[in-house]
């Protein structure tokens, strides 16, 4: 409550959480907001004809259509549904694994610390979209080996989080207390440190899911993700890529290819930012 | 400091062979004929799949094929690249250069651009500046770079006619493949002045413009913080009081005094950036068709061409530990009260 009371209080942040509401509410009610077409994968895009080139904003089309008459508004809405769905998968099964091997790293310390932290150096080692790519590009590229690949990239940093906060809470007084009255080492662990060391980690990453929605597009938007034809951001980016030139003429004559998605993702990603801000913030203790 | 550094070299090999085993191990998902037409260049050979797996040993396990391309990388052969249609190592050495030198010029935008907002929005906390270098700094944090990219593409390419794509125009082109051009570094804009042509080096460096401006916006807004805190926490200290209460004049102490020291961590920033920015190319350089190793990576990633992406893992891999390397000795050097262990 005081957290939600601070965030009221700042106005970027409060920006920052009404856009992400903004774009939650659009999510959940993506079937109100852009009736499904094709029940059998509500992500495919309804296509309105055949024609390549891009049609403006109409009364059928709000925000216009893209090559082969793909719909942008049913893009950017069900496009919100598909964003928060990898975001918040990736994030999840990331924390999870990273998680797991963060506190297997400092339980046990030692060698098999030694050897988990140098294969969270070898992933480090590559930045992370240059390896999310080559990876994405091995599996094939579709929307699942898109998400493994981003998985596989965003875990060592939880690791590391973890297993960093594993190793501070051991040395506070209250591990030592439960050491004393003679609870068993992995139940101090298990009931005592890692309750406690996940808190900060989870914020951190609930966090990231702007973060991984735009290595996501951009993975997409290299044509390593989402397929044509799929609602998703940076897929429908990549389309308009083709049409960024325009008409002899009229050079801008195609804008709204690129600024329905691309606005979609900017301001996605601006939420999260301006959210996160606020929230590294308010856990800073040595800011009053 | 000597131990820090011998021990980052000791774990270099190391990090480079985990990272390219970890793609070599993935491409045994592709079945030996996938990986063995790769080498067939003409359809009407497709028959002879069987034999180019027999010769290049395609059926052996990991390991052993491993093992055989890392002898040939120690050989200095890094295999055929189908997609740049090239040799891996040639690629990599024509490619190179570009990309470093887009970095480069990239990372002159940064830094300049960037300490100046920052400065000011230090300067005037709180005011119109401050605001507006703010509003910069967060909007361009959240921009993806291929929104932008291609915006601008949109308005100074096709509107204004002011840049155009690639890495050089086609005049351009002919001089320097038409024999008197000579090649003293691969660097573009460094031979272009050595070879007296600067009609090539205005060329090529208005080529650079766009994806120079499209790569630095995520940095810049990064630098634009990172220098107003810092520039926030000098102006606060006493020997600014002091250079004050000496009666110098505004702009001394905010530029001579407080500047010098507020500019420490933002030299670090720019080291570690400049290493991150190879990330950034893959995107940037696919946008612009600029003939860099970023776009060489995606066309490889695209068309499985999977001595091409080993290859250029390899190459990503080393320049990103070395470099990050560079940035920790950067670091003691810039300020001796940090100390490597």
């Amino acid at each position: 409550m005081r957290l939600l009371k601070r965030i009221y209080k700042n106005k970027t942040s409060l920006c920052g959480l009404i856009l992400v509401t903004l774009f939650a509410l659009t999510a959940l009610l993506a079937p109100v907001l852009a009736p499904v077409e094709n029940p059998n994968n509500p992500y495919q895009l309804p296509q309105a004809g055949y024609q390549i080139e891009p049609h403006p904003p109409s009364a059928q089309h709000w925000f216009g259509t893209t090559e082969q008459q793909y719909d942008l508004y049913y893009g950017v809405v069900w496009g919100t549904r598909l964003a928060f769905k990898i975001g918040i998968t990736v994030t999840l099964l990331a924390f999870l694994i990273g998680l797991l091997i963060g506190g297997i790293a400092a339980y046990f310390g030692g060698k098999v610390d030694e050897a988990l932290m140098r294969l969270t150096d070898v992933v480090f080692a590559v930045p992370s979209l240059v390896l999310a790519m080559v990876i994405a590009a091995m599996l094939g590229p579709d929307l699942k080996n898109m998400m493994i690949a981003l998985t596989a990239v965003a875990w060592p940093s939880y690791a590391r989080l973890v297993r960093g906060d594993i190793l501070s809470i051991k040395q506070q007084g209250y591990v030592t207390a439960a050491r004393t009255l003679g609870a068993s080492g992995l139940r101090i662990f298990t009931r005592h440190i890692v309750p406690n060391a996940i808190y900060p980690s989870v914020v951190v990453a609930s966090l990231d899911i702007g973060y991984v929605v735009l290595t996501a597009a951009s993975l997409s938007f290299l044509g390593l993700g989402a397929q044509p034809g799929t609602a998703d951001w940076g897929q429908l980016i990549a389309m308009a890529r083709n049409w960024v030139l325009g008409t002899p003429g009229h050079p801008l004559a195609y804008w709204y290819t690129v600024v329905a998605p691309g606005g979609a993702i900017f301001l996605f990603v601006l939420g999260w930012n301006l959210l996160g801000d606020a929230f590294r913030d308010i856990l800073d203790p040595r800011q009053g | 400091m000597m131990r820090f550094v011998l021990r980052r070299l000791c774990l270099l090999p190391l990090v480079v062979l985990g990272v390219t085993f970890l793609l070599f191990f993935l491409t045994q998902r592709l079945s030996p004929e996938m990986r063995a037409s790769l080498y067939v260049k003409d359809p009407r050979q497709m028959g002879a799949l069987e034999e180019v797996i027999r010769e290049y040993g395609l059926r052996d396990n990991v390991f052993k094929q491993y093992g055989r391309w890392l002898k040939n990388v120690a050989q200095g052969d890094l295999g055929y690249s189908p997609s740049a249609n090239m040799p891996v190592l040639q690629a990599l050495k024509k490619y190179l250069p570009a990309t470093i030198q887009l970095a480069f010029v990239t990372m002159i935008l940064v830094v300049f651009f960037g300490v100046w907002f920052g400065a000011a929005s230090a300067v005037h906390k709180d005011k119109w500046q401050d605001n507006l270098a703010r509003f910069v700094s967060v909007g361009g944090f959240s921009l993806p770079i291929f929104v932008l990219g291609l915006i601008l593409l949109m308005v100074f390419y096709g509107q204004l006619h002011w840049f155009a794509p690639g890495g050089y125009s086609i005049q351009t082109d002919i001089i320097i493949h038409g024999g008197t051009f000579k090649t003293y570094t691969g660097f573009l804009l460094i031979d272009s002045l050595l070879n007296g042509q600067w009609r090539v080096f205005g060329d090529v460096f208005s080529h650079l413009i766009l994806p120079a401006i499209t790569l630095c916006i995520g940095s810049f807004a990064l630098m634009v913080r990172v220098m107003r805190s810092s520039m926030l926490e000098e102006l606060g200290k006493d020997y600014v009081r002091t250079a004050r209460a000496k009666g110098l004049a505004e702009y001394q102490v905010i530029y001579k005094h407080a500047g010098k020291n507020a500019i420490i961590p933002v030299i670090t920033l720019a080291g570690i950036q400049f290493v991150r920015l190879l990330g950034g190319t893959v995107i940037v350089e696919t946008i612009f068709d600029y003939p860099g190793i970023g776009r060489f990576g995606v066309l490889a990633a695209q068309q499985l061409d999977i001595a091409g992406i080993l290859g250029f893992s390899l190459l990503v891999a080393v320049l990103f530990v070395f470099g990050n390397l560079l940035c920790d000795l950067l670091y003691t050097a810039v300020d001796p009260r940090i100390r490597l262990e």
